[in-house]
């Protein structure tokens, strides 16, 4: 009777526990993304994850950019649970990460930490920890035609400043052929316009806010900043770049339209690519501009994450993942089957120590150089409150940054004045900040 | 004299509903003209002449199988406007054939509850659907958009119903129909091309909803807005490929409305505007 109870306890325990592992074993990892040509890559190698681990399935969301951040949101503070993996940026992760939204990533020894790019490191880590590993990470420098620069007798520095390449830029406007001196973002938004002209408004040593939280278009950095640009873009930019934005930029370039484009570096494996560039031949690079005297180059920083959100119910098969998409193997492995080229950039320290990276990829050297000095935690040389190089890292951001683009997008287009646009960036930005309290 | 002004005014007329309905159609044909080109050819400026590659749809289809999201537009969208049919045949008899001092107040109520943007009510729908586990299920979409569109529904059917005689249903009655009876054998066949053309239009309507599908979806139940959305780039070239992914969304109902466009327009002439 005894053995047979004990039998019967056995055959129970052992099917809990075969259970509990099948559990474990059986997980379908939901994962959020954006469509781009690494994130789009990176689902076609899918299938060598789950080879390697054969318990864990994926299945893929992707969405544009905008609609991923609004779902996202919504289900974390809801606490949902539809997704095990978000794809978040440098914006999202130190605010996510302090709401206690999302996991604290603990990746393994094999994964290298120390290898990841230190800035991008720091930009995802909250007090010590990383909460998102870095899939690919761009800061922004100058991307211009050498053809056309040599034929207008103009050389561009390795560190320019902004009068460099306001000069090249006259230099090399041709408007009877359609060659454009300078291509800059000008489309309304946080992420679209307002990158760039934060970026350039740090590089003229302006800061959106002093440290009582006030903001700064009074000062004359800001003055000095958006004058600047509007001159540059009115005299020697194409028409209608007003609604221009960093994919209306890259065809222009690709097509041969424009002499001189400051972006993302990002684009640099865009424009250097014969398959979709006419220009892929004579494309160089020199770093983000400063102002003569102002020693910073914008501090742009970005990178497309992964991150688990604390509501999902498979963090250890996520973290798995994570650990596999953004490791050196996965380097190896995009390397093999398309070539050191497609391999996606700034993440990693070890890449542009490799000699094949190196001798395919003729901008890797800027563009680690661009990240390296991208300094997110003081974006500008005055005192600052917040972090964050090309945005200010509060929830507020969104809004106010792109009510602020779309002052100054309407100045690009001729409907108000410089001074008119930076008026109304102060009292609307002055507004917002005081009913969010951060103004007392 | 008279019948030569009335040809030109008719070839007048003739060339501006042309040109009207270029103009409205022009959107969906430069849409396809761009899914048949290159990226590079698709961003490079206005051109009406394509290179015909079919490469985008090829892209595509190998990215996100199209098959699951379009299986699921077809649940949804016949779903629920049947679910709707369901519910709104009997309101509308009600209201039409016995209304109250009320009735007007009840449809004019009905209909106000379109005029809320769908985003204000978000986080309470959303909140409903994670509890009761209808989230990305396409019973939960089913019934949403059934009560989404079921204003609509009720008003049109309502509208056609007023068209028919009260007497005709009294006739009935006095020969001894019951309720179901006189709604189902001598209302509902009277009222076919009405009932027809609500039909077409809400399958349309449901077919092209893309505000609640992207949100409250992730793959399971996905439609074919999902699929359309999943196509536009941050930083790339995609308008090719949008266009490739739009088209092969529009495509049914294209084909459907196409072929019932004779129904469509002699329901939607046949109520109020008579």
């Amino acid at each position: 009777m005894t053995t047979t109870l004990r039998a019967l306890l056995g055959a129970t325990a052992l099917c809990a526990t075969a259970g509990i592992a099948a559990a474990q074993d059986n997980v379908t990892l939901t994962i959020a993304t954006v469509n781009n040509g690494d994130m789009i890559r990176m689902q076609g190698l899918t299938d060598e994850f789950t080879a390697a681990n054969p318990g864990i399935q994926v299945q893929w969301v992707t969405l544009e950019e905008n609609i991923l951040r609004e779902r996202v949101t919504t289900d974390i503070a809801t606490q949902g649970g539809q997704y095990d993996v978000l794809t978040i940026g440098t914006y999202e992760v130190p605010i996510w990460a302090k709401q206690g939204w999302l996991v604290p990533l603990e990746l393994g020894d094999a994964y290298d930490v120390d290898d990841l790019i230190p800035a991008v490191r720091d930009a995802l880590s909250v007090d010590g920890k990383l909460y998102a590993a870095p899939f690919y990470a761009e800061s922004a420098m100058v991307m211009y035609r050498t053809d056309l620069a040599e034929a207008a007798g103009v050389t561009i520095p390795e560190a320019p400043t902004w009068a460099d390449i306001r000069d090249a830029a006259a230099k090399m406007t041709d408007k009877s052929k359609e060659q454009y001196g300078i291509c800059l973002r000008g489309k309304p938004g946080w992420g679209e316009n307002m990158g760039f002209i934060t970026a350039m408004a740090n590089s003229y040593g302006a800061r959106w806010f002093d440290t009582d939280w006030k903001p700064q278009f009074d000062s004359e950095e800001w003055k000095a900043t958006l004058t600047d640009y509007l001159a540059m873009m009115n005299e020697y930019g194409p028409p209608g770049a007003s609604s221009n934005g960093f994919n209306e930029n890259l065809s222009l370039f690709q097509q041969g339209k424009c002499a001189i484009w400051i972006d993302a570096t990002v684009a640099a494996s865009f424009v250097t690519d014969p398959a979709t560039s006419t220009v892929a031949d004579n494309v160089g690079f020199a770093q983000f501009p400063n102002r003569e005297g102002v020693d910073n180059r914008g501090n742009w920083l970005w990178a497309w994450s992964l991150a688990i959100p604390t509501s999902s119910d498979a963090q250890e098969a996520a973290q798995t993942f994570i650990a596999w998409a953004t490791s050196k193997e996965y380097s190896e492995l995009v390397a093999e089957r398309e070539g050191w080229r497609a391999v996606p950039p700034g993440t990693r320290t070890s890449l542009y120590e490799n000699p094949d990276y190196q001798a395919e990829a003729p901008f890797a050297a800027m563009t680690i150089d661009s990240i390296n000095a991208a300094n997110t935690q003081k974006a500008s040389v005055q005192d600052v409150p917040y972090t964050g190089g090309q945005f200010v890292a509060i929830p507020e951001f969104q809004g106010i940054g792109t009510a602020v683009g779309q002052q100054f997008s309407a100045a690009l287009a001729g409907q108000m004045s410089a001074e008119d646009a930076l008026a109304a960036a102060q009292s609307n930005t002055t507004r917002e900040m005081t009913r969010a309290g951060y103004i007392k | 004299m008279a019948r030569a002004t009335s040809r030109k005014a008719r070839i007048g007329w003739t060339v501006a509903a042309w040109l009207v309905a270029l103009l409205i159609f022009f959107p969906i044909l430069y849409t396809i003209i761009t899914s048949l080109k290159t990226e590079q050819e698709a961003i490079a400026g206005f051109d009406l002449i394509p290179s015909f590659t079919l490469e985008s749809f090829q892209t595509v289809q190998s990215q996100n199988n199209y098959f699951r999201p379009f299986t699921n537009s077809v649940i949804l969208a016949v779903g629920s406007t049947l679910l709707a049919l369901i519910v709104a045949i009997p309101a509308a008899w009600a209201m039409a054939f016995s209304p109250t001092k009320r009735t007007k107040d009840i449809l004019m109520w009905m209909l106000s509850t379109k005029m809320m943007p769908a985003v204000a009510v978000l986080v309470p729908i959303y909140l409903i659907f994670l509890r009761t586990g209808l989230m990305d299920t396409r019973i939960g979409l089913t019934v949403l958009l059934m009560l989404i569109n079921l204003p609509i529904v009720i008003w049109m059917l309502y509208t056609y119903f007023r068209e028919i005689p009260g007497e005709i249903l009294e006739a009935a009655r006095m020969d001894g129909a019951t309720l179901r009876d006189e709604i189902l054998y001598v209302l509902t066949p009277m009222a076919i091309p009405g009932i027809a053309s609500t039909l077409l239009l809400n399958i349309i309507l449901a077919w092209n909803e893309a505000f609640w599908t992207i949100q409250l979806t992730t793959t399971n139940a996905a439609p074919l807005s999902a699929f359309i959305a999943s196509f536009s780039s941050p930083q790339g070239l995609f308008w090719a490929k949008l266009s490739a992914a739009s088209v092969m969304a529009i495509a049914p109902i294209l084909v459907l409305g196409w072929f019932s466009q004779k129904q469509l327009v002699r329901g939607l002439t046949f109520g109020a505007v008579k």
